[in-house]
This record gives structure tokens, sequence and C-alpha cells, in this order.
């Protein structure tokens, strides 16, 4: 019964199999940044981003297709230009960085759903918006585990300047140069990482994979380690969980996943021990002195 | 007297709206400076300029034969994220920056080094603990432990006994007497006039513009408290956009 329910569907479709080696690397390669988008307080300038990748990807659609390389290219020019865009405008302008932002990302996502629209059909612009996760061919698969190597190894060697970015910008523009390196760096890593879980979660579902399993393992992890290490668990989980759900209720897959990751930071908001709501109407008895 | 700093009629702000206007003196090595002044008199952004994280609209900052490297600065507490989750040795092993830079990891001699910093201000116990549980006196020794290790020739200090407790206050003199001691130059935003008088040598009175710079007694007169108040009220009028090409 457990072997039916759990593995068979992995054993029998090579489709499965693919999405869930997809959905691995992407919570392997996404969910670090996306750990560190949270503890930035950059959440939503995330999901805007995540938005902001449509118009460029939808060019590539629109020359080739549903190519995962024009679409990738394109996904990566549009994304970066926006980031930088906004970061431009706001030191430029009295606008704050969050509604420069959210301009540019309304303005994509209407760009680029006009672009699927007017050569695709409905079908086109449900794949580009959910994804195709029990889609994925080797060539995507191939990209998906490129990009989650890039992301850690560059994650890796940024470690340190991230950090402190996120801790102590001051210090750091005191010790180092790297301030803005690091700052433009991680954009990069955030462009890369959502274009990846583009191809497999769409582009309104990319961002919850790297932010939904970040905020459950805040409520579980008191280290920055820790909380990557358990933020990767929690994706990990969710996208079996999610395939799992998909394959047998005929629910769509990325969609399912997302739910997956909410349902792990809904109860770990409540059982979460540190911080969560549990925790803190039953607090621990303190230590003796 | 050796310079550590001349200030050459230096102009810092943000949005080319001056915060710091034609500054001149000079700080000189191995000296004990507290920096005074009312709200938005630009102490904090002086202190950024030093450190090269805002650079001069006009004129310039020079260093006495200082690089980068010699330069160590404590943010003010609210510039720190205490919710991000990262121990106090973390924290603290960050001041071996100099040595380790962004990317090499710590090695035994330097976990020694950190354990020790964190030990000469008192928190030993509290390596493991993240920053977000210490009160704020705690999170200031942490940070006095960061600057220990740093091991620098210029220390700049913004704000340091803000919201901190007595205790604590007398215990971070001690090291900042000991910095000076050792022929560090000091530098130190504060508001308490008493301490001020208590242990700092030299003052720099800051509204904008120089008010007065000197030994503390001749600085800290009511004349020129009474001053520096007048000054920051007549520069928190409409913006005074301030060009190259100002008068």
């Amino acid at each position: 019964m457990m072997w039916e329910v759990l593995v068979q569907p992995f054993t029998d479709f090579g489709f499965m199999r693919r999405a869930l080696i997809g959905c691995i690397a992407i919570s392997v390669g996404a969910t670090p940044v996306g750990a560190f988008l949270m503890l930035r307080r950059m959440s939503l300038t995330g999901d805007a981003m995540a938005c902001a990748i449509l118009p460029g990807a939808a060019v590539g659609y629109l020359v080739a297709g549903l190519s995962l390389g024009a679409m990738t290219v394109g996904g990566l020019i549009a994304g970066m230009a926006v980031a930088l865009l906004a970061g431009f405008v706001t030191r430029v302008t009295a606008l704050r960085e969050d509604a420069s932002l959210a301009a540019f990302y309304l303005i994509s996502l209407a760009v680029g759903v006009l672009i699927v629209s007017t050569r695709g059909g409905n079908v086109d612009l449900m794949r580009v918006l959910f994804g195709t996760v029990l889609a994925l061919d080797d060539a995507a698969l191939i990209l998906l585990c490129s990009f989650a190597s890039v992301s850690l190894f560059a994650l890796a060697a940024l470690f340190r300047p991230l950090v402190l970015e996120c801790a102590d910008p001051q210090f750091l523009r005191s010790v180092s140069g790297l301030s803005a390196m690091t700052h433009f760096a991680f954009l990069a890593l955030v462009v890369l990482n959502l274009v990846g879980g583009f191809h497999a979660l769409g582009t309104l579902m990319a961002v919850g994979i790297m932010i939904l399993p970040a905020a459950a393992a805040r409520f579980w992890a008191v280290g920055i380690g820790a909380l990557i290490a358990a933020a990767v668990a929690v994706a990990m989980l969710s996208s079996l969980a999610g395939l799992l759900l998909s394959y047998h209720f005929s629910l769509p897959s990325g969609p399912a996943i997302i739910l997956v990751a909410g349902l792990a930071y809904a109860l770990s908001l409540v059982f979460g021990p540190v911080g969560g709501l549990a925790g803190r109407a039953f607090p621990r008895r303190y230590l003796e002195a | 007297m050796t310079r550590a700093l001349e200030f050459q009629d230096l102009t810092l702000g943000y949005d080319r709206q001056p915060a710091v206007h034609r500054l001149r003196g000079e700080i000189a090595e191995g000296s004990l400076t507290a920096m005074v002044g009312p709200n938005g008199a630009g102490k904090s952004t002086l202190l950024k300029g030093v450190t090269g994280s805002l650079r001069p609209l006009e004129g310039r900052i020079a260093f006495g034969g200082l690089a980068r490297d010699d330069i160590a600065y404590l943010p003010q507490q609210s510039d720190v994220d205490r919710s991000f989750p990262i121990a106090v040795s973390d924290l603290v092993g960050m001041g071996l920056w100099r040595e380790i830079g962004g990317f090499a990891g710590l090695r035994a001699a330097h976990r020694a080094r950190v354990a020790e910093a964190i030990s000469a201000v008192g928190l030993e116990g509290f390596e493991k603990r993240p920053i977000g549980s210490l009160s704020g006196g705690q999170m200031q020794r942490a940070l006095f432990a960061r600057l220990l290790l740093q091991d620098a020739r210029l220390v700049l200090l913004d704000e340091p006994f803000t919201a901190v407790d007595a205790r604590t206050v007398a215990d971070l003199i001690g090291v900042v007497r000991r910095w000076h001691g050792e022929g560090r130059t000091v530098i130190a935003v504060l508001h308490d006039v008493d301490t001020v008088r208590a242990h700092f040598p030299r003052t720099l009175m800051l509204a904008r513009e120089l008010v007065a710079h000197g030994p503390t007694a001749q600085v800290l007169t009511a004349e020129n408290q009474f001053r520096a108040r007048q000054m920051c009220e007549a520069c928190a009028g409409p913006p005074h956009i301030c060009g190259r090409s100002a008068a």
C-alpha cells in the first residue's frame, strides 16, 4: 500500500521521475536564495521579479515558440533589466524601490500576458504562468541542474559578504568594497533561479518554492546554516508530496507543490519552536540561573 | 603631533542636500575625540564619510597614512538587523575581515582570538547565542568585541553608549580608554555631555558646519551649545541644494 502510494508513481512513470529531479534541483538551488530574500526583507521583491521575467520569456516564445533556450535567455535579460532599472529609478528619482519595482512588474506582467496571448492560446498562457513540471525533458533537467549548481557555488562564495550585507550593511561598507557587487550578484542569483523555477512552476509559482520553505524553516532553525538546510528539506518534501497529490488526485502539479509548502508554512507558524504561536502561548520553563 | 585625519572643505550629504557643510579641521593621531551636536547635525554622516561609504559632495578627507583596513567602525545599533539568525561568535568573527577577507575560513588560531575578544568584553558563555536574544548592552559588548579583533589605528564609534546600562557603559569606556592608551585614534559620537567631560579630552562640536573643535572644556560651553542648536534649526528649513557651482 505504502509502496503504491509513495513510490510506484515514480517507478512506473518517467515524467514523474523527471518532475521530482527537476523539483529537487530547484529546491537545492533556489531555496537557499529564497532564505536570503526573506532575511533581507525582499520576499515581495522576489515575487515582483518573478513577474518581471515574463515579457522576456514571452518574447522568446514569440520568436521560437515554447523553446527552452529562447525563453531562458529572454527571461534572464528581462529579469536583470527590471532589477537594474528599478534600482536606477530609485536612485535618480524620489520613488522608493518597492514602488518602482511594483510599477515595473505590473507593466511586465501585462506585456508578457499580452505577447503570449497574441500568438498562442490559453493553454500556452497557462503553461507560462503555472509551468509544466510534468513535462520536463532532458534539456530542461540539465538546465535546472546547471542553474542549481551555479547558484550553490555562487552562494557559497558570496556567503560571508551576503550575511554582512543583510545583518550589518554599514559594517560591510566600512571594511570592504564588496557591498554593491554582493547586492548585484545576489539579484543575478535571484533572477537565475526564478528563470529556472519558471520552466517547472511558471511565472506565478516559481517564487513560492523559494519563499514558503524559507518562511517555514524560520520557525525551526536558530542559525543561518540550519535555516537554509531546513528550508531545502521543506522544499524537497513539499515537491515530493505535491507531485504525489497531483498524481493521485489529478491536481495541477505546480500549485499542488506550492500548496504543500504553504501547509508546511502554516504548521510551522503554529508549532514551530522558534517564535511559533504555540511556543509563544506555552513557553518552555526558563533555565535556572 | 601628526594628523590622523584632515577635513578639507568637506561637504557630505544625500541627494545633493548637505548634511555636513564645508568642514575644516584636523584630528590628531592618538587623540580621543568626542563628536557632539544636536540631532541632524551630521555626526553619523561624517563618520560614514570617513569610512568611505559616503562620497564627498565637495572637498575631501585627507588620511595621514591610514588605509581602509586601518579604520574600524561601530555603527549605531539601529543599523544592525538583530533579527538576522547569526550567532555572537560569528558576528564577532567578522572583525577578522582584514585577515580572512570575504571568502577564507576561520582557522583554530582565529577562533581562539574570537573567544579571547568575547571574553575581554565579558560575554563568555554567549558565543552560540543568536544576536537577537541579546540585550542592548550585551549587543554593544559583542560589537566592541568585533572592534577589538579589527585591531585598527582609527576607531569610529557611532553612539556607542545609547540605550546601554550603566555597568556596560563603564566597561566599554574602559575599552575606549585602553585604545587611547595604546595610541589609537578614537572618535565617538556622543550625546551625554557628562560622559564627554569625564572621559574625552577633545571635542568636535558639529551643527552641519563646525561649531568648535578643541579641548573639551573650551568646546562644551553653554554658548557653543546654544549656537549649535540655532544653526541646526536654521538648517531645518526648505531644502538647500548644494552644487559645485555654489559660492
